[in-house]
């Protein structure tokens, strides 16, 4: 593979560790600035409950220790460090005595399956609707697609998320308006729980996609309008090349790089969006887990969902950064 | 007034037979822009014949490159053709459509473009560069042959069977300009248009051009048209010049009789401007000025600039005429019309 | 016979710049900033034509649809005049709600791009001109805080530290506002820096502040606008997000905490769209205003991109 040096995977590497790391560290140090000890409330809240809770004094003990609220900040922090890696969050605060990292891996595949889904579909379809911008013999209607989806471009994902319950769950009762499948089903390869999820589905993933089409649909073009000007695209006229080959070998080709770096770019803020989208819906991902969690001041959970972004989100990212290589060959020349 | 020609490099075919494989009638190409049309390419009218280089001069803007573009129907917008005919083997190319042009290009009329550096597509390895032009016209073939072929290709231009595999941006200027000659000669065509392939180069990678280029045509018989502005390289590569200034051709004759003895005023200021190791040249500064591209004065095209300009060069138009054997010019000077 | 001295040059015609062909009168600009003016004076006049005191807790009817709206549902109480844009369940006036929460919005959007701008501006100046070291770390630290899905973390900032005003939000929001203008300005300080001008200055011995300021930044400045309308647009909308979770402040009407109070109660599914509908119209509002006024300025600023049409 060209350009895929094992400089450039180290760098990568090295963004990685750098970013998860730094977003740890802030997570680990904004609550410790709070006036107030969060984490004695918390503590003492668990103790309010001891009532009802078998074994609470041993509990709380593991707590302090997990906290090490006897030692030193530096200690505490190696220690989260170290838990963080491990992946090891701890007990839920206010669903306890579930553990946080089983909490989260029933919500992981609801996030990854929506933002999957979404990102691949605004991606395809923006990048198609722009590039058709491009194409000479292009029919009106398509041309008038850029301005449609341009004009939702500005509604933020959950906003979008909202009218669209309003209008199709509310007023016209086409999809339900919450949760990922219909209660009742049991999840599994069996066609009624597909269906259903198919259609608890359809709303959220809309919210996403028409919102973000459009941001695809004009850099992509733009990225085509300025290709077309290239010495390369006239020679590949001159060459008597059929017109698909030149505007997909030498047109497209040239133009989707850049959208994929910004893709990897926008992945935090898709991140956050479809948070806000999940929240609306009450699609069981880790949004909605994560606004259980505000909702409930369960701080551990807190923690252990929006770590979990981080890594995930970075995970992406170095994903996307190690397949830029292969597209262009010229990447890590210029890296 | 007179320059000796340097050694020659390479062999040098007289030009063959009387076969005319190119020729252009009245060609115009104009520009339009909301002050009026540009006219880039006025009225121009040469032929070319098999196995002859032409060198097309002039100095930047005169129009070479847009006639070379309209002879490929590449004219980009807003310029277009306006009138005359490029007649190739007997067809008129302004007259073909889409497709036939397709059939065309590259299987008949080549390119070898200004900037290799551009030119070729940054994310498709050499082989396939060129193969794609291949498939295109003679359709799929077995790979090996391919690459047989290709290869090959590759060697006749002085190239290493490594560059088959590489991407653009792993070769040199020169090799991306080799790599575009490769290109342009793959199938056989019957006129290869060079346009400038030597201006971005160094001195010593100009020379290794100059070299393939004409390597190839004695090789295959090609015709080209070379453009350039360095008349030194010109003197050494082509057969006959053609002289353009601001949209217009003023002469046109075999290279020696040229250099030897330039007719009309333009051609004798840019061989006077010629730097010489063996004599000592004053610098001549040209008095006058440059017209206005969309208002060219009545009468011949270079009147503001020509130290022997008459009245009736103000009036009348000097067309292209032969005033000795293989030697045309349009200027007052000559003759009588 | 010199050509020069008989013949004068033929005249051209010189065309001026028509007044009408500035750059500034771009259409998306100015019907972004027309938009823009809009909610401004709504929010700087409103108070001067209606009760803003009716934006407080139970100081209006329950649960009134707007206006002209006709309905027969038995939860909501009769339409009137009185309260235009309806009423919600906690007694608010929902016009009042929109007159005292859009400029809020709209402070929280600019202040947090204000000083991301301001910090961008340094860093990305530095980075691009100091090269070196200096440019390695702040490139790294802002790619690095880019890929950070920055809502989560205010998410769990705000949850912690219970923010109430403005000011203090807006500090939060420019801790993720910075990386965009770092980037873009040390991208544009890297082409500037090989330009003719910049040379220039460099050889007749300027210094380096005075280059940046005086030959560089006034060529920046319609990307420096477009980038901080962009972010004044990315700003109001974490801001909003965060308020829709129920972060925001609590004793004062936002956009965001109308959205989260109406969304808490079930408003769309109840048919109340007038709770979360003004709301997130007038966002919608702010938001396409922001997005035409950075497209435009991308236009203003870059000449290629002005009715480029695929041929």
């Amino acid at each position: 593979m060209a350009g895929l040096t094992p400089r450039y995977v180290l760098r990568r590497l090295g963004m990685f560790v750098l970013t998860v790391w730094l977003g740890a560290t802030i997570i680990f140090i904004i609550p410790r600035l709070a006036p107030g000890d969060p984490v004695a409330a918390m503590v003492s809240r668990l103790m309010a409950q001891a009532g009802y809770i078998e074994n609470s004094a041993e509990i709380i003990a593991a707590w302090r220790a997990r906290f090490g609220l006897d030692g030193p900040i530096w200690v505490q922090y190696l220690a989260y460090l170290r838990n963080m890696v491990m992946l090891d969050m701890g007990y839920s605060l206010s669903s306890f005595p579930s553990q946080v990292d089983e909490m989260i891996a029933d919500a992981l595949p609801w996030t990854v399956g929506l933002l999957s889904v979404s990102t691949l579909l605004s991606f395809l379809i923006g990048n198609t609707i722009g590039a058709l911008m491009g194409w000479p013999r292009v029919p009106a209607w398509i041309r008038a697609l850029l301005p449609t989806t341009l004009t939702f471009t500005s509604i933020p994902f959950f906003m979008l998320g909202i009218l669209l319950v309003y209008v199709f769950a509310y007023e016209l009762r086409w999809f339900p308006p919450t949760g990922a499948y219909g209660r009742g089903l049991s999840p599994g390869w069996n066609w009624p729980f597909i269906k259903s999820l198919a259609q608890h589905g359809v709303l959220p993933v809309m919210s996403i996609v028409v919102t973000s089409m459009g941001f695809w649909a004009l850099g992509m073009r733009g990225m085509i309008i300025t290709n077309q000007g290239e010495d390369y695209m006239i020679l590949a006229e001159a060459k008597g090349l059929r017109p698909s080959r030149v505007f997909l070998q030498y047109g497209i080709r040239n133009s989707i790089l850049p959208q994929v770096t910004a893709l990897a770019l926008s992945l935090g803020g898709i991140a956050g969006g479809s948070t806000l989208v999940e929240y609306i819906f009450a699609y069981p991902g880790m949004g909605y887990l994560l606004y259980q969690g505000i909702v409930n001041t369960d701080y551990t959970l807190i923690q252990g969902i929006v770590f979990m972004l981080i890594l995930g989100t970075a995970t992406a990212v170095l994903i996307l950064d190690l397949l830029l290589p292969i597209l262009d060959p010229r990447i890590s020349y210029e890296r | 007034m007179s320059v000796t020609l340097s050694h020659q490099i390479g062999e040098r075919r007289p030009a063959g037979t009387e076969n005319v494989v190119l020729e252009v009638h009245n060609l115009k190409v104009y520009y339009t822009t909301p002050t009026g049309d540009v006219r880039a390419v006025d009225d121009v009218s040469f032929e070319i014949r098999e196995g002859e280089i032409v060198g097309l001069v002039g100095e930047s803007g005169c129009g070479k490159t847009t006639t070379a573009m309209a002879i490929l129907r590449l004219v980009q917008s807003p310029g277009r053709i306006v009138g005359g005919q490029i007649l190739l083997d007997g067809q008129d190319l302004v007259r073909l459509n889409e497709r036939e042009l397709r059939e065309i290009r590259w299987t008949r009329i080549s390119l070898i473009p200004q900037g290799a550096m551009n030119s070729l597509n940054p994310v498709m390895r050499i082989k396939d560069q060129i193969g794609d032009a291949i498939e295109t016209h003679e359709g799929r073939l077995p790979r090996k042959e391919l690459q047989e072929r290709i290869l090959k290709l590759l060697a006749m231009v002085g190239l290493p069977s490594r560059v088959y595999h590489m991407y653009p941006h792993e070769l040199s200027g020169g090799m991306k300009q080799r790599v575009c000659i490769a290109m342009a000669i793959v199938l056989n065509p019957t006129l290869v248009i060079a346009d400038e392939p030597t201006s971005a180069l160094d001195v010593v990678v100009q020379r290794v051009v100059g070299e393939t280029l004409l390597e190839v045509k004695n090789r295959l018989g090609v015709s080209m048209i070379l453009i350039g502005h360095d008349m030194g390289l010109m003197a050494q590569l082509v057969d006959r010049i053609a002289v353009m200034y601001a949209g217009r051709l003023v002469e046109l004759s075999d290279v020696y009789s040229l250099f030897k003895e330039p007719l009309h005023p333009y051609t004798q200021l840019l061989i006077e401007s010629i730097p010489s190791i063996k004599e000592r040249k004053p610098l001549k500064l040209t008095e006058g000025l440059t017209h206005d591209l969309r208002n060219p004065p009545p009468g011949c095209i270079f009147q503001l600039r020509c130290p022997h300009v008459t009245d009736k060069c103000r009036e009348v138009v000097p067309p292209l005429l032969e005033v000795q054997p293989h030697r045309r010019v349009a200027c007052h000077l000559y003759y009588d019309v | 016979m010199s050509a020069a001295t008989d013949t004068p040059a033929p005249a051209v015609k010189t065309v001026g710049l028509n007044r009408w062909d500035s750059p500034w009168l771009n259409t998306k600009f100015l019907i972004g900033v027309g938009m823009l003016l809009v909610v401004v004076l709504m929010g700087l006049l409103g108070p001067l034509f209606w009760d803003t005191t009716l934006a407080r807790v139970a100081s209006s009817p329950l649960n009134l649809p707007p206006a002209w709206v006709q309905t027969d549902n038995p939860a909501f109480g009769e339409p009137t005049w009185d309260h235009p844009l309806g009423t919600e369940s906690n007694g608010r006036d929902m016009l009042a709600v929109l007159i005292v929460g859009t400029p809020r919005s709209l402070r929280v959007g600019v202040i947090a791009a204000g000083i991301g701008m301001l910090v961008g501006i340094v860093l990305g100046f530095s980075a691009g001109f100091m090269g070196g070291w200096v440019d390695n770390v702040i490139r790294t630290l802002a790619d690095s805080v880019i890929t950070i899905p920055s809502l989560a973390v205010l998410i769990v900032i705000s949850a912690y530290v219970r923010t109430v005003s403005v000011e203090n939000m807006a500090l939060l929001l420019a801790l993720f506002a910075w990386p965009g203008p770092t980037r873009l300005l040390r991208s544009q300080v890297l082409s500037m820096r090989e330009r003719g001008y910049v040379r220039m200055a460099r050889l007749t011995g300027a210094s380096t502040f005075a280059i940046m300021f005086k030959e560089i930044l006034p060529n920046l400045l319609p990307y420096l606008a477009s980038s901080f309308t962009g972010n004044v647009s990315a700003a109001i909308l974490a801001a909003t997000g965060l308020e829709a979770l129920g972060l925001g402040p609590t004793r004062i009407p936002t956009l965001g905490m109308t959205i989260f109070y109406a969304l808490r109660a079930a408003a769309i599914l109840r048919g109340m769209w007038w709770w979360w509908g003004f709301p997130i119209a007038a966002l919608i509002v702010i938001f396409t205003a922001l997005f035409l006024i950075t497209i435009g300025l991308d236009e203003i600023a870059n000449p290629r991109l002005r009715g480029a049409k695929a041929r």
